[in-house]
């Protein structure tokens, strides 16, 4: 079996590429202005005919498709399609009080899970592997997408779903599985639970792990490769433009490769919504070229991204984009620099303290000051100002270090950073009160 | 020869301050002595009570940081230098203070409280100098 699911769009030219996606535009923008009234409404709100797009170079005159169109049309206003030829529905948890529900036609499931077969084949994948996709099934789209691909490849399928993890173990071990689809925070726990079942990597064959769904670090990676003796592979997605399979990793390891003969990317200016260079930082924006029954135009994730077309080793020549750094929402500018939250956060976690904080940003003589309050947990507490203020010190250090941004730290006392429903109020800009 | 002494993180903001006496008023805690060390941002209280390890609970219990610190509490007189004396006697045997206050009981009399980085050092060269230091029943 090849090194590609698909190598004619795997490794075709850039040019032919852009070629494909202009054609795919032209004629999506059409269909989409034809049936779905609310983004026909958003058009010619700006003035854009679908004549008007002539190729991807015009891509730029679309409007936006935000979160909160997503709602605002919930449930049927973005559908591309009658309701009839509609074979599925997937949503995300909702967690954040927005619920998102796609729609997916019979051509549309086996476009995602073309994607997901590409993913399997990049992390070493063929018809010889044994695939134990531990995602949850079931709304969430990780499973099912993951199993989907799974098949398309024609790995023997373990639907294990998540949980229940020493049989997930047990099946490991018994039928062999070699390649391992779920969460990096589950893979760490199976490899956690390997050990305390008091086995090693050696007493199971998986070669290849697919991760994604959430947030992780490059040390988790490797932790988790060494508890699993694996090579472990990312893969990004959105319930939105479908699910896992948007881009994935190769072997090389920097970066996934967007499948962008399906979902054509863009980097945006997340402030003026202009577009940026390639290379560029900014929120990355997801244009479905060829869904049916959800297609989405020009989709602001709020994931903040660089993409790259650097030539890559694994022979793939589909652009490739970071692991998100940030969520666009969060982000605030401080004296010019791109701030994130997370980035505060994690510097707190690796220092000791709790994930309880509070960012203020103000303006004091024209120039943009950076407070941040976190609890004091009892450990930390010592009987002298000289230990406190010391602490204040290396964690103001550790703040510049990772930002570039003289940070005033203030400990507080345990449970005085106000807790909202369930999140805590983590970002106060006060300068938007003074402009 | 050394004193339990409880100390409590409290933010420097407007009636914090009044909040944890308020609190420790209503735990029946009567105050021997206290000190407070304070920055912009927050302080430290430190207080000597009759039930230390009661004190501590209660406080702990509402909420608040506290570390139980083993302190040195110096009988010192009514005369001038005095002061001076104890702290030349610590300072000749390499002692280092961290911080002192003042401590005072109509049935004990007066103290300093001393809170240095050897106890057992620092309480041995203030016997030698014919100074006495107090356990905690003597100072009530």
């Amino acid at each position: 079996m090849s090194k590609y699911y698909q190598p004619e769009i795997e490794t075709a030219s850039v040019e032919d590429i852009k070629a494909l996606q202009s054609e795919k535009l032209v004629k999506q923008v059409k269909h989409v202005y034809e049936n779905v009234e609310y983004y026909r409404n958003l058009m010619d709100e700006k003035g854009v005919k679908p004549d008007d797009i002539k190729s991807i170079d015009d891509l730029y005159k679309l409007p936006f498709l935000t979160k909160a169109d997503l709602r605002d049309a919930y449930p049927y206003g973005l559908l591309g399609t009658d309701l009839k030829n509609c074979v599925r529905i997937q949503s995300t948890s909702g967690t954040t009080g927005r619920r998102v529900v796609a729609f997916y036609t019979q051509k549309d499931v086996e476009l995602w899970e073309e994607c997901c077969a590409r993913a399997i084949v990049a992390a070493g994948g063929t018809n010889e592997d044994v695939c134990q996709v531990a995602y949850g099934y079931g709304l969430f789209t990780g499973g099912p997408g993951l199993n989907g691909g799974s098949h398309k490849v024609g790995c023997l399928t373990l639907p294990m779903s998540s949980g229940n993890t020493e049989r997930q173990i047990q099946f490991m071990q018994d039928l062999h599985s070699t390649i391992l689809c779920c969460t990096p925070s589950y893979a760490a726990y199976i490899g956690e639970t390997l050990k305390e079942m008091g086995l090693t990597p050696d007493d199971i064959d998986l070669k290849a792990g697919i991760f994604g769904a959430e947030p992780w670090t490059e040390e988790m990676r490797r932790d988790i490769e060494k508890s699993l003796g694996i090579k472990a592979y990312d893969i990004y997605g959105l319930t939105e433009t479908s699910g896992p399979g948007v881009s994935f990793e190769c072997e090389e390891q920097t970066g996934m490769h967007i499948n962008e003969d399906h979902f054509l990317a863009e980097i945006i200016d997340p402030e003026t919504g202009e577009v940026l260079p390639e290379g560029s930082k900014g929120e990355l924006v997801f244009t479905s070229l060829d869904k049916e029954a959800f297609p989405l135009l020009r989709y602001r994730t709020r994931d903040i991204c660089v993409l790259s077309r650097k030539k890559c080793s694994c022979g793939r020549t589909l652009i490739k984009m970071t692991k998100p750094m940030g969520r666009s929402d969060d982000m605030l500018i401080i004296r010019g620099v791109n701030v994130f939250p997370s980035q505060i956060e994690t510097v707190l976690l690796k220092e000791g303290y709790s994930a309880n904080y509070l960012i203020e940003v103000d303006r004091a003589n024209n120039t943009d000051t950076l407070d941040v309050s976190v609890e004091l947990t009892p450990e930390q507490f010592s009987d002298t100002v000289k230990d406190l203020a010391a602490k204040e010190k290396v964690l103001a250090n550790a703040i510049k270090t990772m930002l570039g941004i003289n940070p005033k730290v203030h400990l507080v006392a345990p449970k005085t950073i106000t807790r909202s429903e369930g999140k805590a109020v983590r970002v106060i800009d006060k300068r938007k009160l003074h402009d | 020869m050394s004193v339990k002494q409880i100390s409590v993180f409290i933010e420097n903001k407007k009636g914090k301050l009044a909040e944890a006496t308020r609190y420790i008023a209503d735990h029946q805690i009567n105050l021997r002595a206290l000190s407070i060390a304070d920055t912009q941002d927050f302080g430290i209280l430190r207080i000597i009570c009759d039930d230390p390890k009661m004190a501590d609970a209660a406080l702990k219990d509402g909420g608040y940081i506290t570390t139980v610190t083993d302190v040195l509490a110096a009988a010192i007189s009514d005369t001038p230098g005095s002061l001076a004396a104890i702290l030349e006697v610590l300072s000749d045997a390499n002692v280092v203070v961290e911080y002192t206050y003042a401590f005072n009981s109509s049935k004990s009399g007066a103290y300093m409280i001393f809170r240095v980085d050897d106890n057992q050092v620092a309480a041995a060269a203030l016997a030698g100098a014919g100074i006495k230091t107090a356990n905690q029943e003597d100072l009530f």
